[in-house]
């Protein structure tokens, strides 16, 4: 008889009865299985809940929120291209100096980019196990899992909550691309500059950057889309039919808002509307 | 009628499985799913073969026994129904119709369509109860139950325990039917005391068995027979971190 | 002829304490002996089942600190057929101060009954009704409620006070959860083991008391021996031996009738009930049978055409020619006579030729008139979790075309024989729920099955069972290698190797249902002399062929339905005959058992009590040898017998 080392190993359906053990094992080794599982409902269900698919969840929630506000701070900020250049690096500038003199320069700026990281690492390292545990639970084919080819797509998903976890790598990565871009000023298609307006009218004036951004972009909106409603219902707000039906809707509302305040800029500038 | 079937055999929780084709014929419309299979397994009977296993009791939706995955969808392609309460007027003459059994690790399969669904049974154990011994119960008419609360504990303890929730949700969680008893038992006034406790002990016990979180996709109650709302496993996400934040569960 | 029955000892004693009958209970509680909860912890107990009764037991054994080992053939607990229960559950709480009392439950249950319950019995049950709602509200089961937060109740069953607790139409389901959820606690406590896909097939008696059960583990096959210091029963009823019954397919007496074999006595096993209101056959296929709460026929009309044959589309048949036969009838009761009237009536109806729809087994339930009269809004409300469930299995509208129905088999009253403490003619052997006799008489009231579930579960047996325990303590340790215990399980294993090797040509669910149409046609709604004699040569035959003739595939050692469903046909055949001796031998018509012999002028059942006021309890002796008669006489000190009329 095999058995599994690890719950890594690609699982099929057909695995035998101690194959199934060993990964509940590899899962909680803090509990014993077998044929006298024994069910615990006494002490430390508090800290092990803290390891939950549904604590990691919110984990998940919270930080995705926190990173939508602050995207919707940022495309505000965008949205000053249209003051021209010394409005938009004047508020580039702002941004180093405000908090002053309680705190010191750049200080609150800093403080954004800590809570920013923290969040995307919570995010990511609560994607990664979730998604771990949801491919251990599905014999690592998750909706495939089923012989036949009829109704792949099931009876009533939305194509935003298939994109979640590759949309989210996407937009992972598309974020590194953009800091290399826009913040460091590393990567300068179309010219290096100082000026974080010209950096912007440099790099969007040429087609596979904004093609680039556009995709990204979309991505985001899908993430979006599925994110925010789950965001809410991770969180316990999804409380009767009619909300999880106004939480949908929120979702569309800011999916579709920062869709579209995000692409304004780039396809303006491309368009040679802003100089 | 006449119908091709592919049927999941699988000898034991130990064999390897695969599908096998067999055709059935003069089938009635009026006949239920599971009907037509007791046609199938009289024609294998008749030839010495074995009979395709599989789990039904109540035959009228109640009972929760029923578990066929029909066409990739759990329970079949009638909202609202369970693989017994299926009718083969929904199929069509000639339709090739698969059949497959729950598929998830925590259901291990026992037999053809059989599967093992003890860890429903565990996680109730871990606290799908109000602690009420036989004799203790104050007058039921002592403590008063706003209509609201009662018919919504009612709709979340209509949750017939099949397991549809699992088979269908692309990351194999069992929190609707979790969820389920949480805001059954959450909803009433008798059940507030171990409210948190309940929580974590139930979501605890459902990671333990191996099934997946969830990402409110809403799969699971779209095949749920009973259809049970996918607000019900929020409302258990809500219990579990007012209880975590409370420190003294 | 062979002779069918002998007439044995009459039963004399019933444990049921004297004086006045509502302090029985209470004097036999107080004169049960005690154990002391440590010493609890010693014994054993094995219970058989895990609806209602048995979950209820189960649960509270647990929490009084026995050691419980529970078993059943489905894959949980919370799988039980009590779960199909719709209607609700009766209690003498007189909530509403319609002159409800413990007395009137009583008095209603003992008619109900017909006069053929044991009246301590019926009693003790009105009085435990009370603390069953407490009980199962304490526990979470969410019963309707008022607008004011109060537990709603209906009037059911053509009774005049409204003491039936229910929610929606799913009562069974919340209350077996209830009890399911009260066990599984104790599972997380330690005190019950849960055995699920295990199937009782034999009790092992040692010394004359049941000491323990052997079952076969479904998934692999492998036969166990389990002993404990007493053995409970709660497997449920025997309609299945109909084959077509509103029972799960999985229902069956092997527990009950191993039971019986092995010495306990059957009580009235041809009191069988039949409900009106179910949806029909509609072909050779059909596996079950469904049935539609009879509320339905507070506002339907229930007719079929005059003309026998008469083809046309209901709708388009005139008033003229049609006959709604039970208002004509019944002037008084019209469409709500009691389900043993209105199933006769139906039936009769069709033997003349005049049903409706596949096969012509169907009268019409139609709601024309209450739609015109209350709006189609307030039917749907009433009705309309149970219009969609018609239109889902039949394809037909009932809201434009009249519903049709026909009876099914529905509740067994008769079952194991059992004292007031619940206990059989085996020491040891304790029988709960619809599995035993006790307290339905000839006819079950409607909403009293569930109460009678959970009396017995919560309230009855674990009062009980300690007087046992103290009075037969175990002097020696037993286990699986008990001559006895393996006698039976040698036995059980050869039953089996008989069933895989005969490899005949018929499956198992021919011979079911070929055995359910027999006893259907000849010990169903109308029996009679002539007929039950026919239906014993009959099942004799089938018997003979089953044994010669059956085919199941595949062997023992792995998970094999065929050969589950084997065993529980053949006993079917065993109880069938049984049920057929007991409803010759009774020539009277009372409640459901209704003889053509004996029926007044007018076609009403005529109870004959000077001759039958008795419980008729077999006793088994051997398999070619008729069955013993033991009578135990009913004595009625406190209701008054009076002659049923509908009138």
């Amino acid at each position: 008889m095999s058995t599994m080392s690890t719950a890594t190993a690609p699982l099929e359906y057909n695995y035998t009865y101690e194959e199934h053990l060993s990964l509940l094992l590899a899962r909680c080794p803090d509990r014993s299985y077998g044929e006298d599982m024994v069910v615990s409902n006494g002490a430390g269900q508090r800290s092990r809940a803290l390891r939950s698919s549904a604590s990691l969840h919110a984990a998940m929630a919270v930080s995705g929120l926190i990173m939508v506000l602050f995207l919707l701070a940022h495309m505000y900020g965008n949205l000053k291209i249209f003051e021209g250049r010394e409005a938009f690096d004047g508020y580039s500038g702002y941004l180093r100096e405000v908090g002053e003199p309680l705190l010191p320069r750049v200080g609150a700026l800093w403080i954004i980019r800590v809570v920013l990281l923290i969040c995307v690492l919570v995010h990511i390292y609560a994607a990664f196990t979730l998604w771990h545990r949801s491919r251990s639970a599905t014999a690592g084919k998750g909706g495939w899992r089923y012989e036949t080819t009829k109704n792949r797509r099931g009876v009533q998903r939305s194509y935003a909550s298939f994109t979640m976890r590759w949309g989210g790598v996407i937009v992972g990565l598309f974020v590194i691309y953009h800091l290399l871009h826009l913040s460091a000023d590393y990567i300068a298609p179309g010219g290096a500059s100082p000026s974080p307006y010209q950096r912007m009218v440099n790099g969007f004036s040429i087609w596979w950057v904004v093609l680039s951004y556009v995709i990204a972009l979309i991505a985001l909106g899908f993430h979006l889309r599925h994110g925010v409603w789950s965001a809410f219902a991770s969180l316990g707000a999804n409380s009767s039919v009619a909300r999880r039906r106004g939480l949908n809707q929120l979702a569309t509302v800011v999916a579709l808002l920062i869709l579209v305040g995000f692409l304004i800029p780039p396809l303006v500038i491309f368009a040679g509307w802003v100089r | 009628m006449n119908v091709t079937l592919r049927i999941w055999r699988q000898h034991d929780r130990h064999a390897a499985g695969r599908m096998v084709s067999y055709g059935v014929e003069s089938i009635s419309p009026d006949m239920s799913f599971l009907e037509m299979l007791d046609v199938l397994n009289e024609q294998l009977t008749a030839a010495g073969d074995d009979p395709v296993a599989f789990d039904n009791d109540c035959r009228e939706g109640i009972c929760g026994m029923c578990s066929l995955v029909i066409n990739g969808i759990a329970h079949g392609p009638e909202e609202l129904t369970a693989s017994c309460q299926l009718y083969m007027r929904h199929f069509t003459d000639g339709d090739t119709i698969d059949i497959e059994p729950w598929r998830s690790p925590s259901f291990p399969i026992l037999r053809d369509l059989i599967v093992d669904r003890s860890a429903f049974d565990r996680i109730i154990q871990a606290g799908g109860y109000i602690s009420a011994p036989t004799g203790a119960a104050p007058d039921a008419a002592a403590m008063l139950v706003p209509k609201k609360d009662a018919d919504r504990a009612f709709d979340a303890a209509t949750c017939i325990g099949c397991g549809a929730c699992v088979a269908a949700c692309p990351n194999g969680s069992a929190m609707l039917f979790t969820g389920a008893k949480a805001t059954h038992l959450g909803a009433l006034p008798q059940g507030q005391l171990e409210r948190n406790s309940r929580a974590l002990a139930m979501v605890n016990q459902h990671d333990a068995e191996g099934f997946g979180g969830c990402t409110e996709i809403g799969e699971c109650t779209a095949v749920c027979p009973v259809g049970i709302p996918l607000d019900m496993i929020s409302r258990l996400n809500g219990d579990v971190l007012s209880a975590l934040r409370d420190n003294t569960t | 002829m062979v002779e069918l029955f002998t007439v044995g000892e009459t039963i004399r004693d019933t444990k049921a304490p004297g004086g006045p009958i509502q302090e029985q209970w209470e004097a036999r509680r107080f004169g049960a002996k005690l154990i002391n909860p440590a010493n609890r912890r010693k014994l054993s107990v094995i219970i058989v089942g895990t609806g209602l009764a048995g979950a209820s037991a189960a649960a509270t054994l647990g929490e009084a600190g026995y050691q419980v080992k529970s078993f059943c053939y489905q894959d949980s607990p919370r799988r039980a057929h009590s779960i199909a229960a719709q209607g609700g559950i009766n209690a003498a709480k007189d909530y509403r101060n319609d002159g409800d009392s413990i007395r009137r439950l009583f008095y209603d249950t003992v008619k109900g009954g017909d006069y053929r319950s044991r009246e301590s019995n019926v009693y003790r049950l009105a009085e435990v009704s009370s603390a069953i709602i407490d009980q199962c509200v304490a526990q979470g089961v969410p019963f309707a409620r008022d607008y004011g937060g109060l537990l709603d109740t209906r009037s059911f069953g053509g009774v005049q006070v409204s003491r039936t607790f229910y929610a929606r139409g799913q009562t069974g389901q919340q209350l077996l959860l209830g009890a399911y959820q009260a066990l599984e606690r104790q599972v997380a406590a330690g005190t019950v083991e849960v055995h699920t896909r295990h199937e009782m097939l034999d009790l092992i008696v040692i010394d004359g008391k049941a000491r323990g059960i052997v079952v076969r583990d479904m998934v692999t096959g492998a036969l166990e021996t389990h002993v404990a210091d007493a053995v409970v029963l709660a497997s449920g009823g025997y309609s299945n031996v109909y084959h077509l019954s509103t029972n799960a397919v999985g229902c069956n007496t092997t527990a009950t009738w191993r039971a019986h074999r092995k010495g306990a006595l059957f009580a009235n096993p041809c009191f069988t009930q039949i409900h009106p209101t179910c949806i029909p056959v509609s072909g050779e296929h059909q596996s079950k049978l469904t049935l539609m709460s009879e509320s339905l026929r507070n506002d339907g009309r229930i007719w079929v055409p005059k003309e026998a044959g008469d083809g046309r589309d209901p709708r388009e048949i005139p008033d003229g020619d049609r006959d709604y036969y039970l208002e004509r009838q019944y002037p008084a009761f019209g469409n709500l006579v009691p389900r043993d009237v209105a199933s006769r009536a139906a039936k009769n109806q069709c033997d003349a030729g005049r049903g409706v729809g596949p096969g012509g087994r169907g009268v019409y339930l139609d709601f024309a008139d209450a739609t015109a009269r209350l709006g189609r809004a307030a039917i749907e409300e009433k009705y309309g979790n149970l219009f969609d469930m018609y239109h889902k299995i039949t394809d037909e509208d009932p809201y434009q075309v009249p519903m049709r129905i026909y009876p099914a088999v529905h509740y067994t009253m008769g079952g194991l024989w059992v004292d007031y403490d619940l206990e059989s003619s085996i020491p040891g052997l304790f029988v709960v729920g619809e599995a035993n006799f006790s307290d339905h008489g000839a006819n079950r009231l409607g909403a009293s099955a569930l109460m009678q579930g959970l009396a017995d579960g919560y309230f009855i047996l674990p009062n009980t069972i300690n007087d046992y325990f103290v009075k037969n303590p175990s002097t020696e340790a037993i286990d699986a290698s008990h001559p006895e215990a393996v006698k039976a399980v040698d036995a059980v294993r050869a039953r089996i190797n008989t069933f895989l090797t005969i490899n005949g040509a018929r499956s198992v669910d021919s011979f079911h249902k070929e055995l359910g149409a027999i006893v259907w046609e000849y010990c169903g709604m109308e029996r009679n002399a002539e007929g039950l004699q026919h239906a014993l040569g009959l099942i004799g035959a089938l018997r003979d062929e089953f044994w010669t003739n059956v085919k199941v595939t595949g062997a023992n050692e792995e998970l094999n339905q065929t050969l589950e469903r084997a065993g529980r046909v053949a006993d079917f055949f065993e109880l069938a005959e049984l049920m057929c001796i007991d409803a010759f031998h009774r020539l009277e018509s009372c409640g459901s058992h209704f003889r053509t012999e004996s029926q007044t002028d007018d076609g009403e059942a005529l109870r004959v009590d000077d001759d039958f006021a008795y419980v008729a309890a077999w006793e088994f002796t051997g398999d070619n040898s008729p069955p013993k008669l033991r009578k135990e006489s009913l004595e009625y000190h406190n209701v008054k017998l009076t002659q049923r009329s509908y009138k």
